[in-house]
């Protein structure tokens, strides 16, 4: 980010701002901006279809804004930063969904939003319609840094330290259209938390920061580096343990670099910074960072607190009502509905506010398509947002929404409410709450449909009792190994993969995207989608039998390992 | 059964306008309908409709047409490729959500 390009964000929100989503308010600039690379790729769509520009020419142009072309049409991936949403935005998104597509979008791991079914002569319309909302699908696909991501409960989670979301805002500016940084070796993916519990995955990204705070209180980040899944997948390694605020901008500059200096564009399968990592070694990349970081004229990359102060003041902040801490009736409500109690238990977090909490909205019910929803699911997420979150959506990594801050008062109306929509399933974190990439239904990388398999194995443990009994266990579904369904790093890890012809799948056992994230090991031979569905229905009956008082799945697989698993799968075979 | 490249194929694209799969018949247009499509036996006729469809992708009718093997049935050709049959056929699940509102 040149300082004159983050100087003109000083400016405070304008007034009459309609709502106190905790989203980063545009400014004319911003608005501006999207207006013209809307017209700039209607000409570009309109040379196309003239034969202006051939295929060829045209398709880096079209991955750029977020445009792909899949089995069955085109794919539009809208842009959602750090996964924060207005009801605005969402009832735009499903009139989108509505009028130019099948009625319904899917939800993804990058908390981004895909249209599946869309046409190239309508893209300019559907653009023009996101721009009214201050969105976009720009650096949502093409070899740049994509859209940034983030916990899902920022600014509201009770054991967060800094909010991340405002250093988020920091990098979507600095990255965007960064002129160095747009045709890097490969695309490059930051996740940034603000809290020791990861929720943003960040051990998998090719950067991950931690934001937090020295001895003094003053903001720095913890940076990882190196981390993906794919073809070769690494857990990310720390590259500095304490990045002042201030510097976070040149450092990131010099990392990059470094990057896009020595990254190779030989092979695209090594061509990933989590390869250069690999190869050069951490310490040899440190170096190279460290030493590019002090070439920098570091004064013209300095982040001005002045700066960072400007944006955070165009993020509106939330009216809280003073309230009791623990809500009586919210506490009644519990006692006298077990399964409204179910879903607190699994669905409800602290929130830092007293008497609000976070509810998670699991687009997971049994024998859904996990991450989708209807136009009409999202119209009424949106209702349920104006009235019980302060007109605010976040889109999850692990493909789910969230209100972020609801009072404890309102859970039970606000239940029963997801309830009548179909998202009411008492299942965040649990088997069923399952990631699932489009698969071959889809998309044309795949080579196996994750999909089915995904609500055959939900429709198999859609009983609630069996499923919190199981607690904690995530399952992960890719259709080939590019692994957007993060199944390197699922508690079971489910790879679809073409053999000889027919579709199958390879499990893998003990992967974690958590804040000790692990890659996951290969159980065995690739299983038919049959056998795959009793495999996991017998790793969890190995689970529950070997299981002590408290253990989670992952910890009774590292006290057992993980020979007793694959034993009883493979006892048939 | 025979090796699947000496499967007879058929010739299929995506429509540039709207992305739809197009399925090239015998007098050189496109069908939505995989049934529609011309089967061709000899790799010199899999050349030929490929020239043509070529030819439509260079008028901006269709993007990036490739041959796809099949089996011949009673109801028409069936791409052999669990891909190429979804293609034709759609996704296996259902379009919209299980509980759409």
């Amino acid at each position: 980010m040149s300082p004159s390009a983050t100087a003109r964000q000083i400016a405070p929100p304008a007034n009459g701002l309609p709502s106190h989503a905790g989203i980063y308010h545009y400014d004319q600039m911003d608005r501006d901006f999207l207006t013209e690379r809307v017209e700039q790729f209607r000409r570009q769509v309109a040379r196309r279809l003239s034969g202006d520009l051939t295929e060829d020419e045209f398709k880096p142009l079209r991955l750029m804004n977020g445009l792909y072309l899949q089995l069955h049409a085109y794919m539009l991936r809208i842009a959602v930063p750090y996964g924060v949403l207005t009801s605005r935005q969402v009832r735009q998104l499903a009139h989108i969904a509505r009028t130019y597509d099948k009625g319904f979008g899917h939800f993804t791991t990058r908390q981004n939003l895909q249209l599946n079914w869309i046409k190239l002569v309508d893209v300019p319309a559907i653009l023009d319609l996101l721009a009214e909302v201050d969105l976009h699908a720009i650096q949502t696909s093409g070899n740049c840094i994509r859209n940034v991501t983030s916990d899902q409960f920022a600014g509201a989670a009770s054991d967060e330290v800094v909010d991340p979301r405002h250093y988020a805002e920091v990098l979507r500016q600095w990255s965007t259209l960064h002129p160095e940084f747009s045709f890097l070796p490969r695309k490059f993916k930051i996740a940034i938390t603000g809290s020791a519990n990861d929720r943003a995955a960040i051990c998998i990204h090719d950067v991950g920061l931690i934001a937090k705070r020295d001895a003094e209180g003053r903001v720095g980040f913890e940076v990882y580096v190196g981390g993906g899944l794919g073809r070769t997948p690494f857990i990310a390694k720390k590259l500095r343990d304490f990045v002042p605020e201030d510097e976070l901008i040149a450092y990131l500059e010099a990392t990059l670099r470094v990057y896009n200096a020595y990254g190779r564009r030989d092979n695209i399968y090594k061509a990933r910074i989590k390869i250069l990592v690999h190869e050069l070694g951490i310490e040899k990349f440190r170096d190279e960072v460290e030493a590019e970081f002090a070439r920098m004229p570091r004064a013209e990359y300095r982040l001005d607190p002045a700066i960072v102060d400007g944006i955070k003041a165009r993020f509106a902040s939330q009216p809280y009502e003073t309230l009791e801490p623990i809500s009586g009736v919210l506490a009644r409500a519990r006692l006298e509905d077990q399964a409204f109690n179910r879903w607190v238990r699994t669905n409800v977090a602290a929130h830092r506010q007293p008497g609000y909490a976070i509810a998670t909205i699991t687009l997971k019910p049994a024998g859904g398509i996990p991450g989708d929803a209807s136009a009409d699911q999202m119209d009424a997420i949106a209702a349920l947002a104006d009235r019980y979150s302060f007109g605010e959506i976040r889109v999850t990594h692990e493909q789910n929404l969230v209100l972020a801050h609801v009072r404890q008062d309102d859970l039970p109306a606000l239940w029963k409410a997801l309830s009548d929509i179909g998202f009411g399933e008492a299942n965040s974190g649990l088997i069923t709450d399952i990631i699932a990439c489009p698969g071959l239904d889809y998309c044309a990388l795949a080579n196996a449909r994750s999909i089915p398999l995904a609500q055959r194995i939900s429709e198999r443990f859609a009983d609630l009792d069996r499923q919190h009994d199981i607690g904690e266990l995530k399952i992960k579904i890719s259709g080939c190994i590019n692994a957007c369904g993060h199944h390197h790093v699922g508690h079971i890890g489910i790879l679809g993969v073409d053999k000889k012809g027919v579709e199958a799948y390879q499990l893998t056992l003990g992967g974690s995207a958590s804040e000790e994230g692990a890659i996951g090991d290969i159980m065995g031979p690739a299983l038919s989608a049959d056998e795959a569905l009793d495999a996991i229905g017998a790793v969890v009956g190995v689970y529950l039998e070997q299981r002590q008082d408290g253990e989670r799945f992952l910890d009774t697989l590292a006290r057992i390992g993980h020979t007793p698993f694959k034993d009883k799968v493979y006892a048939a075979h | 059964m025979a090796r699947v490249t000496d499967a007879p194929k058929v010739v299929t694209a995506n429509r540039l306008q709207d992305g739809a799969v197009v399925w090239l018949g015998a007098a050189g247009d496109w069908s939505i309908r995989v049934q529609d499509a011309q089967v061709q036996a000899e790799a010199p006729a899999v050349e030929a409709a490929l020239a043509i469809a070529r030819a439509s992708a260079a008028r901006q009718e269709v993007v990036e047409p490739y041959a796809v093997d099949v089996a011949v049935e009673a109801a028409g050709p069936r791409p052999l490729k669990t891909r190429e049959w979804i293609r034709a056929a759609g996704p296996s699940i259902d379009a919209l959500p299980a509980t759409a509102a």
